[in-house]
């Protein structure tokens, strides 16, 4: 294989501005709606006593969780020794970063009160999953960006491999303690169990695959950057294992669930009488989120770059849809606060199904968190080379031969 | 009297040295008597005995007294309103037996909210009783993903009414304090119980669980009570009878 040439984006185009600007929007309805939340308290979301983390959360979440994912692609070129995934490794540690800082900015945007995030940062009650997961986002904002740098620096390019390896493992420690945020939740039958944590791992294989499909998409055709047939190929099968593992996992969570017979009620709630949630679960998260996708990537359908685009935006929303079930679904489906009782009058909604309505000032802080994500991906592969100047089957693959 | 320099200088430097030392040798002194610096004691764990059979139906003062006590106002936003206790029905599932009673924090010795809060905001005190600290809550509400019982309001609004006893703010979380400032006071009664004395119920009684000699003790050790979800072994601080 030819010697893999980065290049910078020119970024001049009316098209480039554009989608800066439309980002930039993004970012400044959501923190307005930041703003408008803190300023007035949090009465003015959907949220209340009784689902206490609602739409900022599932996006917070999903970008987190989508972030480590998306560092899929660097650790099978680096640490798995593929070389055909050696050209996406930049974009795909660029993406890992950003999407991280956008979820993050979500999720601190919706504390009650986000101006003690020092607080957060010196203060630490070390058997608080919440506190880990602290030194693990920071610790992989810096891991990657040297990971980055030992890319960059031709150099330092032997150490890709080892830097690659501790990012690697540093981004299945972190999904263990972006799922153990509910895994260890003894309180509530939606969560407490030790599937979250692996679960969560290949979520965000395919969360963050689906991403950067999407923006490699966007990229190449934006400036006109070839991108072979080998390529799409093998990450399309790739998406289409993940998006099949992720159904595996939630089989097994609901079976294990089903086997139990104090989680029956829990499991009437999301599978059969929960109203939107069980909606969200059967038409987001299974048939959008899993079952279509499927059957675009793996059908003759999956020749075409625009189904598999359309594949990895259903991955992206069925995995929105199944964050949703899970955070909030979780917490609408009432506590067992007597069991063998049945609670009939509280002033307080115990024994009832939560009420939340996302209100738009939640959506569009969500939102803001992607268009931050995006944005600062958009920049960054302007003031630096990022992407490879050609991804064609002859740059990619040693063994193509023309047709 | 005349001074050089080297005798002025020593003479400010004992001048500063005393003043620094004897508001600290004061403080000694009123520390040994019982003071608010006073650090509390794991000899003492304060606890409630709440009987079921002796609630009301339809009686509120203990909800209503500890709304007074505490400052907690009603924004006519039941969803967000904050409430530290408050009265639950119950219907047995196979009997159809009904019953009502007052649901607070629980107190517990292992407290899931403790564990789960990243800066330590809520904490647990040496004699039981588990508090939030307003200054260093974040707003993050993992305590109330984690608590069991429910306990826990965020405070969605600004609050007014506050009293200087019980501090509150907009963006944390809080919950019963089991009346901390009566109890460091040394009333010996929180405000719920004090209503439900007053009503005549008794249905509430305060107390040191680790004290044989307390009231609350000697009715543990002599009659049958429960723990809420005691299957989940938290050891609370608040027992429950007739349930």
């Amino acid at each position: 294989m030819a010697h893999v040439q980065y290049l910078k984006i020119e970024g001049r185009s009316i098209g480039f501005l554009a989608l800066l600007a439309l980002l930039g929007a993004l970012i400044a309805a959501g923190l307005g709606s930041a703003l408008y939340m803190e300023h007035n308290g949090h009465w003015v979301t959907g949220m209340n006593n009784q689902v206490i983390w609602g739409i900022p959360h599932v996006f917070a979440v999903f970008l987190i969780v989508a972030a480590s994912g998306a560092l899929n692609v660097a650790s099978i070129a680096s640490v798995f020794n593929r070389q055909l995934y050696k050209p996406l490794a930049r974009l795909s540690g660029l993406l890992a970063i950003t999407l991280l800082a956008g979820g993050l900015a979500v999720l601190v945007l919706d504390l009650g009160r986000p101006e003690r995030l020092i607080v957060a940062m010196s203060y630490y009650n070390f058997k608080s999953i919440f506190a880990w997961n602290i030194f693990l986002y920071t610790g992989f904002f810096a891991i990657v960006a040297v990971y980055l740098w030992m890319m960059f620096e031709r150099r330092f390019n032997d150490y890709t491999k080892s830097v690659g390896m501790l990012a690697f493992l540093w981004r299945l420690t972190l999904t263990t303690g972006t799922g153990s945020i509910f895994g260890f939740l003894v309180a509530r039958d939606a969560y407490d169990s030790a599937l979250y944590a692996p679960m969560f791992i290949i979520m965000s294989f395919a969360y963050g695959l689906a991403i950067f499909v999407l923006v490699l998409f966007a990229a190449t055709r934006w400036t006109g950057r070839p991108l072979g047939d080998v390529m799409v190929a093998r990450l399309k099968n790739l998406l289409g294992v993940f998006v099949a593992s992720v159904l595996y996992f939630v089989v097994a969570y609901h079976l294990t669930n089903l086997y139990m017979t104090g989680k029956h009620d829990v499991e009437r709630f999301i599978l059969l009488d929960g109203g939107v949630y069980t909606r969200l679960f059967w038409i987001g998260q299974i048939l959008i989120g899993g079952v279509i996708p499927l059957v675009l990537l793996y059908s003759k359908l999956g020749r075409s770059r625009a189904m598999i685009a359309l594949a990895a935006i259903l991955v992206v929303v069925g995995g929105l849809a199944q964050m949703y079930v899970t955070i909030v679904g979780g917490q609408a489906f009432p506590i067992s606060l007597f069991p063998g009782k049945e609670i009939i009058n509280s002033s307080f909604y115990d024994g009832v199904v939560g009420k939340y309505t996302p209100s738009l000032p939640e959506l569009l802080l969500g939102i803001g968190g992607i268009g931050l994500a995006l944005g600062m991906t958009t920049f960054a592969i302007k003031v630096l080379p990022f992407l490879p100047q050609s991804l064609a089957d002859a740059d990619v693959d040693p063994h193509h031969k023309a047709a | 009297m005349s001074m050089n320099r080297r005798q002025f200088l020593g003479l400010s430097g004992a001048a500063v040295a005393a003043a620094t030392l004897a508001p600290g040798l004061r403080l000694i002194e009123l520390a040994q008597a019982r003071s608010p610096e006073e650090a509390t004691t794991s000899l003492h764990r304060w606890g409630l005995l709440i009987d079921s059979s002796k609630c009301a139906d339809g009686c509120t003062s203990c909800v209503s007294a500890c709304a007074d006590e505490n400052g907690i106002q009603s924004h006519s936003r039941p969803a967000t309103d904050a409430q530290w206790i408050r009265k639950v029905t119950l219907k047995d599932k196979q009997s159809g037996h009904v019953q009502t009673l007052p649901l607070m924090c629980q107190h517990c010795a292992e407290p899931p909210c403790v564990d789960v809060c990243p800066t330590g905001a809520s904490f647990k005190r040496a004699d039981g009783i588990v508090l939030v600290d307003k200054h260093i809550c974040i707003g993050c509400r993992y305590c109330m993903m984690a608590c069991p019982y429910k306990a826990r309001s965020f405070i969605h609004e600004v609050t007014t009414g506050q009293k200087a006893h019980a501090p509150r703010g907009k963006g944390t979380v809080e919950s019963c304090t089991l009346c901390v400032h009566k109890v460091d006071r040394g009333d010996g009664s929180t405000a719920c119980a004090d209503a439900c004395k007053k009503e005549g119920h008794q249905a509430i009684l305060f107390g040191d669980l680790k004290d044989p000699a307390s009231e609350i003790s000697k009715r543990l050790a002599s009659q049958p009570s429960t723990q809420l979800r005691a299957d989940l072994k938290l050891n609370t601080g608040v027992r429950y009878q007739g349930i």
